[in-house]
């Protein structure tokens, strides 16, 4: 299978760069690339394969092969990689992404002295992501998951001699954990209650009839069903690295390392990962029918995200980290779309947003390189005049997040997430919601949009462009942007007939429909009501931003983000803070009491002897005692201090004890 | 594979460990050293098991993945030790820790 050579390549790739010396900065990088590039090239070809292929049973056509990896006593462990729709546009997105991105990083990253590093952990993170893409077992897709979490952490706290991005890194990693957790246990059940871990194997897999409907029908507790619970539990994993409420707060701060880092986990890897895991996982998540608890809950925390994360996104004055709110509020409408039960829009969204929210990290990397380094959009201004290319991409790249009316990728997926949240039988709280989200995501973009590029401009710094090495990729992406919108209209619904192995028609009418048509006329106009908005608000530079001078509080907590960082600090880093004084309290004055006492008794017995010594012994002992002081002195020398060098005798010791041992046996 | 070979990794393996933890200064290197030691440990008792008369009982495994929690124990003191000798020496090179000397 040529698949598996898809996250081969680019592991095998980040580990002869690992091996690499620091200066070899022109082989680590065309490697990487062309690793990267080889398994693009490997990933159209798997993507093509699955154009044409029809599947058994009125299904989806799905290629895998399993091979056993551990097996203990009499269970086996198995590994396996698949190839279906759902994974074959996914894989080729990552693929074709990260490639973009790596080739910009030549640029962005060209003046710093760890760029062959720097390569090595975005193969790696890349590979880890492929990985996940294509796993046919929960447990593959387990070490890939936390190879993304590991390559995270290298990546964000890359430049880690800042003490920020050392604890941006330390908090992705163990926010995800957290999640991770339920992610471990969730597995752990699932082969407990199906005895496999391969989603798919001739029929017995756990993603397959017989293993859904056992998990469906059995009860775990408070009439939750077995498969419930276990997707909960998957979920908390999705909710960890898919920055979904209440685990979004690593997300912002992961801003710390360098721009297309952000770029590849906003987009293409990572938070990608976790919406992946629940497509995936899709019919644990609707064992119980598409209204399931399970499926509940991702529709509420969902839209919950979406609106939430927007809201904050308004008052953020940090380029990058309006983007990261943004990201989190997309990925807040992925997983309504899945909740509500539409795998299609969720993967149809997920696919545009990396395309257009690669660009505009790209785009802000560009403009943060241009303005020397500088984050903050009040110092920015009139870039529209010094940096032409990035502007129009950045455009295309906003208008597409935005949802502008029909050249937009974004207008089209959003469009059918609001869709299918409206058809929900549930409530229809989750789509005003979303409609909410969609209104503030118009207006924020727009607000930065106005900082950043209209006006003069108000910094210190000479704006200048990027070099073409860095305006490629993003005219490439910004093309993405904008072509993605074709196979995502309902007149043409490719997507959902290629997800679901149903036949694909043009009809033209469809767009014409009277539900279809209220929708969309609805998301028109409060995309142009978000739009216009936010222009007439911004367009003037004004030093205090227009929505304090409205409403300052309110505009406060948005600022602060709602304060839940400060929430978790008060509530969960102060419990650990205090388990830890505890702990340190017990080892003081308890174990170490202990010790003491003991100290004491062995004191109080000696200072006995030492009488006994004094008064009795101490006749004519004197000379012994020097000898044996001298003996000491010497023993002593031996005595270094050094802890190798008793390790040194330690190891002689062992080894001429072997050869006596040798030598007696034979 | 048979047995002789998982040995021989083994014993490469514990080598390396061995000079590692004898001829790095760098305390982080010492304990990586260790590492590496009781992996050549744990793959002995993985492959005496494997190997063993009766490998269906899990003896082995579970010995082996008993010492894999110890190590993880170890290392999370063995770090946390550099840290505090970092913090009041403010260097990890295994010489300057000397307190001890006689």
């Amino acid at each position: 299978m040529t698949i598996a050579l898809i996250p081969i390549l680019p592991l095998l790739a980040a580990g002869v760069t690992a091996l690499m010396k620091r200066g070899q900065r022109v082989p680590a990088a065309t490697l990487v690339i062309a690793a990267q590039a080889a398994s693009t090239v490997l990933s159209l070809l798997a993507f093509l394969q699955t154009l044409g292929a029809e599947g058994a049973h009125g299904e989806v056509a799905r290629r895998y092969f399993n091979f056993p990896w551990l097996s203990i006593g009499s269970e086996t462990l198995s590994l396996g990689l698949l190839l279906d729709p759902l994974g074959a546009g996914m894989v080729l997105m990552v693929s074709f992404v990260s490639l973009l991105i790596f080739i910009y990083s030549v640029g962005y990253m060209k003046e710093d002295a760890n760029f062959t590093r720097f390569f090595c952990f975005l193969s790696l993170f890349s590979a880890a992501m492929l990985g996940v893409v294509l796993s046919n077992s929960l447990l593959l897709t387990f070490i890939c998951w936390e190879l993304v979490g590991l390559a995270s952490y290298l990546l964000i706290g890359f430049w880690f001699h800042k003490p920020e991005a050392a604890a941006a890194a330390k908090k992705a990693f163990i926010t995800t954990r957290i999640g991770d957790m339920g992610f471990l246990l969730g597995m752990l059940w699932l082969y407990s209650a199906s005895g496999t871990l391969l989603f798919y194997d001739h029929g017995h897999g756990c993603l397959e009839q017989a293993a859904l409907t056992a998990m469906a029908t059995k009860t775990a507790c408070v009439g939750l069903a077995v498969s419930n619970c276990i997707a909960l539990l998957i979920f908390c994993g999705a909710a960890g690295k898919s920055g979904q409420f209440p685990l979004h707060v690593w997300l912002p701060d992961a801003m710390e390392g360098p721009t297309p880092v952000s770029a590849l986990i906003h987009a293409a890897t990572m938070v990608a990962a976790g919406v992946y895991l629940v497509a995936r996982m899709f019919p644990i998540f609707s064992a119980t029918g598409t209204v399931s608890v399970a499926l509940t809950t991702v529709a509420w925390v969902g839209a919950f995200t979406a609106l939430f994360a927007a809201l904050i996104a308004v008052a953020q004055t940090d380029i990058k980290r309006i983007l990261a709110y943004s990201t989190v509020s997309q990925l807040g409408f992925m997983m309504l779309a899945l909740g509500v039960g539409s795998v299609t829009a969720a993967m149809v969204h997920l696919i545009a947003h990396a395309f257009f929210k690669a660009l505009l990290f790209l785009g802000a990397g560009s403009v943060i390189h241009g303005v020397h380094e500088e984050q903050d959009i009040r110092n920015m201004g009139g870039l529209r005049k010094y940096m032409p290319v990035t502007f129009v991409t950045y455009a295309i790249g906003m208008m597409a997040l935005c949802g502008v009316p029909f050249f937009f990728s974004g207008f089209w997926s959003k469009d059918e997430i609001l869709h299918v949240a409206h058809q929900w039988p549930v409530s229809q709280l989750p789509f005003f919601m979303a409609v909410a989200a969609a209104f503030l995501t118009a207006f924020y973009m727009t607000r930065q949009m106005c900082y950043v590029f209209a006006g003069s401009y108000r910094g210190h710094a000479h704006p200048h462009e990027s070099p073409a090495v860095m305006t490629v990729p993003l005219g490439i992406l910004a093309g993405a942007a904008v072509l993605m919108s074709i196979p995502a209209t309902p007149a043409w619904p490719w997507f959902h007939g290629y997800h679901n192995g149903e036949p694909i028609t043009f009809d033209f009418a469809r767009l014409f429909e009277h539900d279809f048509l209220t929708i969309a006329g609805l998301s028109v106009v409060i995309v142009a009501a978000g739009i216009g908005i936010g222009y007439f608000l911004y367009r003037q530079f004004a030093a205090v931003d227009p929505l304090a001078r409205i409403w300052s509080s309110g505009f406060r907590t948005l600022a602060n983000r709602f304060y839940v960082d400060e929430f978790y600090h008060a509530t969960v880093v102060r419990a650990l803070g205090l388990l830890g004084c505890l702990a340190a309290w017990i080892d003081r004055w308890i174990l170490s009491g202990i010790v003491r006492l003991v100290g004491a008794l062995s004191l109080a017995a000696s200072s006995l002897s030492d009488l006994f010594d004094r008064f009795w012994i101490n006749l004519g002992f004197d000379s012994i005692c020097g000898g044996l002081r001298d003996g000491g002195q010497l023993a002593s020398s031996w005595e270094s201090g050094r802890v190798q060098g008793y390790l040194r005798f330690l190891s002689v010791g062992a080894v001429l004890l072997l050869i006596i041992l040798g030598w007696l046996l034979t | 594979m048979t047995l002789q070979i998982l040995l021989a990794i083994s014993a490469i393996l514990f080598a390396f460990g061995l000079a590692a933890t004898l001829s790095r200064s760098n305390s982080i290197m010492i304990l990586i050293g260790i590492e590496l030691m009781l992996g050549a440990a744990n793959l002995n008792f993985i492959s005496f098991w494997r190997f063993s008369e009766n490998p269906s009982d899990l003896v082995g495994i579970m010995f082996a993945i008993f010492s894999i929690a110890v190590a993880a124990a170890e290392a999370a003191v063995g770090l946390a030790i550099i840290i505090l000798v970092h913090r009041r020496l403010k260097s990890v090179e295994a010489d300057d820790a000397n307190n001890l000397k006689g």
